[in-house]
């Protein structure tokens, strides 16, 4: 049997993310689509949250997608099969509220697709007609597009260079479903914070019922330090405890996106810190 | 009679070396200064101190074994009540409790029992003398404790005493809840917490780190398949409080609890040695007057800031931290600004702080708390400038693993609430701290994990 947290799986996706399998038999019994988790990979390091692409419950495996971006992210990259992850805590967050409303889009961008398949799934398996849209910038940076077109009817794919699918933005293509007059009751959207507020602009005057998951700054993850705030409806909300999940037509999204960088200087001088370290132990 | 002894002083770090650094700023008695401050103890019969301390340590008898030189012995007379003395003798607010009460007190100077409970137990630690006492057989009845902060390690370390097998749940890396997260380095240092829990683990209790009760798994699960004949919930009023004023989520306006679980918790003040930054600017305005505010304040001045402020709404006599942490402050450089009061935060174009809008206050009728009450002086606006602020105007409960036991009645604060037993509304399922109480002292919550251990212990026995 697997250690706690446990590597049991790793592959590259592509230059800047990479899939990693987990054993965390007690995190995966209780995972729900939506939920999220919090790793933390060394005794000095940093708790940062991570989305699950899914779960295997029979196995106890947690599958994760994780994109190089910070010391955190690249500390992980370093690590192989067998090795364990010091700390993996979760499931964190509410679910997503998974009904049966009919049609639904859900809308993965970058590395946020990898916190859209399971909820797509379940709306599938709840009975619902599934489109998914799916976009990155280049062919290379597409990711988990089988693991999609399995978990909906039909796939939509955008590049910002169109290298694969069609060229343009996954607003292109959602703008395109609403102009052709495909019925949509629900649009479920996960990326970068540009995306889901363009997502949610669009929707807007549609009167189409938007859910945004946010992918905030946090540190402990539990309700207790306030740092992943944001505003919904004029309230104060932590992304942690109340969402990740918000109305995204509710969503304060230009105060959200001065509080993502606010950290952004620090994040570097970790990582050069980080890379400083490496190269003096590889004797460079 | 002998020449009266005066009270002892413990040696301290100076003001100007302490705030560059993160080490306790007390440095402990040296032994000839505890074994005069001991030989002050008169061993009163009926000692009023152990009546005044909330858990009741037997206080004339540690003392006395200091006067015997058994100062590891010491300690463990302290244990027979209470597991936590290198944290209790550092952070008790003593000068209210068994200082208060010492007959000394009233002729002039009490003895200092804070700094002798301080002292055996470090000195237990130091020569790594940790004594773990016989235990009686493993009964059959295993219990769960929810949180690893003050009331659950006591309650613990009680119920294993009695023969339980007992498994704590926290839900962050470390254990120790706001003992770790919440109280700074500089008062009490995490290797001193770490010695506490080696102690715990040392009688045989099981710590599950990185266990969201709630999430992980849940109150029902914990008394169903998981086994446990009783849970006792300890989970702390962990919600920060945030003032419902404009601009309170411009960037770098923080909770203290943020603040204070990035310096203490994930070790802020070594980065980029460690991975978690904190980053404060040159001037930060803490808001509050209790010892989370001034752990805010003090930590603030630790991380290379030139100016830290301390608005408080009413004024020095109201305060409701501890004295020493007042008087370090200050020493320390903290501008009190007292009757004061933010109204609002404004920004710059990146949405970064930069000033706040504060108004004076006055004191009018006194309010439920007693406390007079502030009133906002009309007209006297003014504008303080600031790189960031920090919210420590206290805490609340935190609903995680409440919403998720609909079953767990709740007053309308969203505490939980308890029988005299310490029984909530489901059988079997316990809960004492500041979760019942509301935010209290350490040494209060310890009080009500002790009790509630004794009555989860006649619920299992009756049962």
């Amino acid at each position: 049997m697997p250690g706690k947290n446990e590597i049991i799986h790793k592959e590259d996706l592509n230059s800047e993310s990479f899939r990693l399998c987990v054993y965390a038999p007690e995190i995966v019994r209780k995972h729900l689509p939506g939920q999220f988790v919090i790793l933390r990979v060394h005794e000095d390091g940093e708790r940062i949250p991570l989305s699950v692409v899914g779960t295997d419950s029979e196995k106890g495996l947690l599958d994760m997608v994780v994109q190089v971006a910070g010391k955190t992210t690249r500390l992980l990259s370093g690590l192989s099969r067998g090795d364990s992850i010091l700390d993996v805590v979760g499931p964190l967050g509410r679910p997503t509220g998974i009904t049966k409303v009919g049609n639904v889009v859900t809308v993965g961008g970058g590395v946020g697709i990898a916190g859209v398949v399971k909820i797509t799934r379940a709306f599938l398996e709840e009975g619902n007609t599934v489109t998914g849209i799916i976009g990155a910038r280049s062919r290379d940076m597409v990711i988990l597009e089988r693991e999609m077109r399995a978990a909906c009817h039909t796939l939509h794919v955008a590049t910002d260079d169109g290298s694969a699918g069609k060229k343009g933005f996954v607003t292109d293509i959602l703008r395109g479903l609403i102009g052709d007059g495909q019925p949509i009751d629900e649009v479920l959207t996960v990326g970068p914070l540009v995306m889901m507020k363009a997502v949610a602009d669009l929707t807007r005057p549609h009167g189409i019922r938007t859910v945004a998951s946010l992918n905030t700054l946090m540190v402990d993850g539990t309700g207790m330090c306030g740092c992943c705030r944001c505003t919904v409806d004029g309230q104060m909300k932590f992304a942690c405890v109340d969402g990740p999940e918000f109305d995204a037509h509710k969503i304060d999204f230009e105060e959200l996106l001065r509080r993502q960088y606010m950290y952004a200087d620090l994040e570097k001088t970790s990582c050069e810190t980080c890379r400083i370290e490496e190269n003096l132990q590889n004797g460079g | 009679m002998a020449a009266k002894v005066p009270r002892q002083k413990m040696p301290e770090q100076a003001p100007g070396e302490r705030i560059g650094n993160f080490d306790e700023v007390p440095l402990g008695f040296p032994v000839l200064a505890a074994d005069r401050e001991a030989s002050r103890c008169l061993e009163c019969k009926k000692p009023p101190c152990q009546e005044a301390c909330p858990i009741h340590i037997d206080i004339p008898a540690f003392i006395r074994l200091i006067k015997e030189k058994k100062y590891a012995e010491g300690a463990r007379k302290i244990k027979e009540a209470n597991p936590l003395p290198a944290v209790c003798g550092r952070v008790c607010p003593q000068e209210g409790l068994c200082e208060k009460a010492c007959v000394l007190a009233k002729k002039g100077e009490p003895v200092a029992i804070g700094s002798l409970e301080r002292f055996v137990a470090d000195e237990e630690g130091r020569h790594h003398d940790l004594f773990i006492p016989a235990l009686p057989p493993l009964r059959r009845e295993k219990i769960a404790v929810v949180g690893s902060g003050p009331s659950g390690l006591i309650c613990a370390e009680r119920l294993r005493l009695l023969g339980y097998g007992v498994t704590i749940f926290e839900a962050l890396h470390k254990p120790g809840g706001v003992l770790m997260y919440g109280i700074p380095e500089f008062r009490l240092p995490k290797g001193i917490m770490q010695r506490e829990i080696e102690y715990l683990k040392g009688l045989g209790i099981e710590i599950v780190l990185d266990a969201v009760v709630g999430r992980t798994v849940t109150i029902d699960e914990l008394m169903g398949e998981a086994g446990f004949s009783a849970v006792y919930i300890a989970i702390g009023a962990g919600g920060p409080i945030f003032m419902g004023i404009p601009g309170e989520n411009l960037n770098y306006v923080y909770s203290a609890n943020e603040l204070l679980t990035r310096v203490n918790l994930m070790k802020a003040y070594q980065f980029p040695r460690t991975d978690t930054p904190v980053k404060l600017g040159r001037r930060v305005a803490v808001i509050g007057g209790g010892n989370t505010a001034l752990d805010a304040a003090r930590s603030a001045l630790r991380l290379g800031t030139d100016k830290v402020y301390l608005l408080y709404r009413r004024s020095r006599q109201e305060m409701p931290a501890r004295l020493e942490e007042v008087s370090h402050a200050e020493e320390e450089g903290v501008d009190f600004q007292f009757l004061t009061a933010p109204v609002a935060f404004l920004g710059d174009e990146n949405g970064n702080v930069k000033t706040a809008r504060c108004i004076r206050m006055e004191l009018g009728q006194p309010d439920a708390s007693g406390r007079r009450r502030p009133v906002p002086i009309k007209g006297s606006e003014y504008t303080i400038e600031l790189d960031s602020a920090v919210m420590g105007i206290g805490t609340r409960a935190n609903p995680l693993l409440t919403s998720a036991t609909p079953a767990l009645t709740l007053n309308k604060w969203g505490y939980i609430v308890v029988d005299e037993n310490h029984m909530t509304s489901l059988p079997g399922v316990f809960a004492g701290g500041d979760i019942v109480t509301g935010s209290a002292t350490v040494i209060e919550a310890m009080a009500t994990g002790k009790l509630a251990a004794a009555s989860i212990d006649a619920y299992i026995q009756n049962k």
